[in-house]
């Protein structure tokens, strides 16, 4: 069955381009095109998340531009095409899930199925809520099962009605992470068999890169990137970026060796001789891991040091330093090159300079492990 | 005890309740969710009942529905009597004056219901409509009810309107409260004291039943399964 719906339901690239002014010193413009899969809208609150989001929906007009699903227009302000939202065929989670509290989790999801026969709609609630693990919910009300639980049936409510897109305004951001991978992980497997565009909003990086495929960085309604993370970081130094995501520091990897009991892996860097102690993740020896440091969780020594807790030191050379604010800015060669930040006062000390050797350390849990595509 | 004047008062309550609902649900959703910008016009004019006296409204409603207006001269030529001093006058009078009691609460319950349940709905695939049958109404069916109760007590105890326009004639226009009024005037104490506690009994219960009812609503609620 799940074969047959894959081929009827063609996946379709979403395609955006809008502008909407919201006050006179905020507008919203955005263009950016997202093909099957997760792409993560990252950026800080009040950046004009929710508005992209209510734009593409339906819930807003947006002033001007054009929103597409593949062939199908649902919004062009040129040829005057603005579907309303009860056909644009689009799943959307809100931040505050909007489950009918008046309603059981069984009746919520039978919501949206609309032209069916009443054993046909038990059937398909009761086969999503199998694929998002709660069909023993079915009978209670939302205000009697917990958070996580709110959280899938919200999603079955979404996608058993086959939606061509799905929109999720930080859904997860209450809860605890070892519930939230789980439900993306079945997410994920529901989307499989679809390859439907999944749009998920976050003000956190850390989930960004941990989820994400792509990743676009939105702020004050602008988009100031878009592409793979590693990319996204990649592009021109833009300030912005860098706060916003949070990460300076993004190397592609390869698993050495594991040591489980230690809760750790070596990991060697961009194929150079340079190997970091990392966190232990879901991998074996040979696979390709993507990880991510902050420039300030880098520490800096002049000479080789010792005693440290830190498992990670290695030595460098400094190839360019700046200073930006109360910020300096270095660039250090060690087989790859990181970017590091300390204070005026600590480059003061150490007189650090362009072209002198330094020892750089780095905590093992300064290391994260984001995942690449997949 | 008048027997007549108790039934004619209940008959006209319920008719004016339930034109009252048809007419209500329809003025309230418009009020709780139009952004007109002269919307307030149409909120004023729904409250005037609540300030004007009795009298004036009633003066208006029978100049209104009088021989000489087109209102009037046309409800005449389509039933062949006049409003004014007939059962009919008498409800199109009552729903004016009630509507405010039946608009208000309505109005104020649907404006509680959270609104990103209804731009879940919409998103889902549901029309206007049936976001207003399963979402709105079952959600804001407290201030329905309390709408069509003060609307059911506030027709069942005017007087004023009533006898604008109604006139006090026995089994067709002589309420209640107008023939308590009867009795007092003609100095027939024991008769005015039986009808009125009649009223006040009758009153104190439907409240009580309803306000106990409202209190599990969603225990009794039957429009799902």
């Amino acid at each position: 069955m799940a074969a047959i719906e894959s081929m009827t339901v063609e996946a379709a690239r979403l395609s955006v381009r809008v502008a909407a002014r919201l006050s006179n010193s905020f507008a919203l413009e955005a263009a950016f095109e997202a093909p099957a899969g997760f792409t993560m809208l990252l950026g800080p609150s009040g950046g004009g998340k929710t508005t992209l989001l209510n734009c593409i929906s339906g819930l807003r007009r947006p002033d001007s531009g054009r929103v597409a699903l593949g062939s199908r227009v649902l919004f062009d302000s040129s040829i005057k095409v603005d579907l309303p939202m009860q056909v644009r065929r689009i799943g959307y989670l809100f931040q505050n899930l909007a489950l009918f509290p008046h309603m059981t989790v069984g009746q919520n999801v039978e919501y949206g199925i609309a032209g069916r026969s009443n054993a046909e709609r038990h059937r398909q609630a009761a086969e999503i809520l199998e694929t998002f693990r709660i069909p023993h919910l079915a009978g209670r009300k939302p205000a009697e099962i917990s958070g996580g639980e709110r959280q899938r049936t919200a999603l079955a409510r979404s996608l058993v009605t086959n939606p061509e897109l799905l929109l999720l305004d930080e859904p997860l951001a209450a809860l605890d992470k070892n519930i939230k991978s789980r439900i993306v992980d079945d997410l994920r497997a529901w989307n499989a068999a679809r390859g439907i565009p999944i749009l998920y909003v976050t003000h956190s990086p850390d989930e960004a890169f941990a989820l994400g495929e792509r990743v676009i960085v939105l702020e004050d309604g602008k988009i100031l990137g878009q592409g793979m993370p590693q990319d996204v970081l990649a592009a021109p130094r833009h300030e912005t970026i860098a706060q916003v995501v949070g990460f300076e520091n993004v190397f592609d990897g390869t698993v050495k060796s594991l040591a489980e009991s230690h809760g750790t892996m070596l990991c060697q860097l961009e194929r150079t001789a340079t190997e970091l102690e990392v966190p232990l993740g879901h991998h074996a020896a040979g696979a390709e891991v993507r990880i991510a440091i902050r420039a300030g969780d880098i520490m800096v020594a002049t000479e080789r040091p010792h005693g440290l807790s830190a498992r990670n030191t290695f030595p460098g050379r400094v190839t360019a330093i700046r200073r930006e604010g109360v910020t300096v800015i270095l660039s250090v060669e060690a087989g790859v090159v990181f970017e590091v930040h300390v204070t005026p006062g600590a480059r003061e000390q150490l007189h650090l300079d362009v072209g002198q050797q330094l020892w750089l350390v780095v905590k093992t849990y300064s290391c994260h492990l984001v995942q690449p595509t997949g | 005890m008048d027997w007549n004047a108790i039934l004619l008062s209940i008959r006209l309550a319920l008719v004016v309740c339930a034109i009252l609902l048809l007419l209500g649900i329809p003025i309230a959703y418009w009020i709780a969710y139009s952004h007109w910008r002269w919307k307030f016009l149409i909120e004023s004019i729904v409250a005037l009942p609540l300030v004007l006296p009795p009298t004036v409204l009633g003066f208006y409603v029978l100049v209104a529905i009088g021989s000489r207006s087109p209102l009037g001269r046309w409800y005449e030529s389509w039933t062949g009597h006049g409003l004014p001093f007939t059962f009919a006058g008498l409800v199109v009078a009552s729903v004016l004056y009630s509507l405010p009691f039946a608009v208000q609460p309505i109005s104020a319950g649907f404006a509680l219901v959270d609104r990103s349940l209804l731009d879940a709905s919409s998103i889902l695939g549901a029309s206007r409509m049936r976001t207003f049958f399963r979402i709105i109404l079952p959600l804001s069916i407290g201030g329905v009810v309390t709408g069509v109760v003060l609307s059911f007590a506030h027709t069942l105890g005017e007087f004023g309107v009533v006898l604008m326009v109604g006139g006090n004639i026995p089994t067709v226009t002589q309420t209640v409260s107008i023939s308590i009024y009867d009795a007092v005037q003609s100095l027939d104490y024991a008769a005015a004291n039986a009808t009125a506690m009649l009223l006040l009994v009758f009153s104190f219960a439907v409240l009580s039943i309803t306000y106990a009812l409202n209190r599990r609503i969603w225990a009794v609620w039957p429009l799902h399964t």
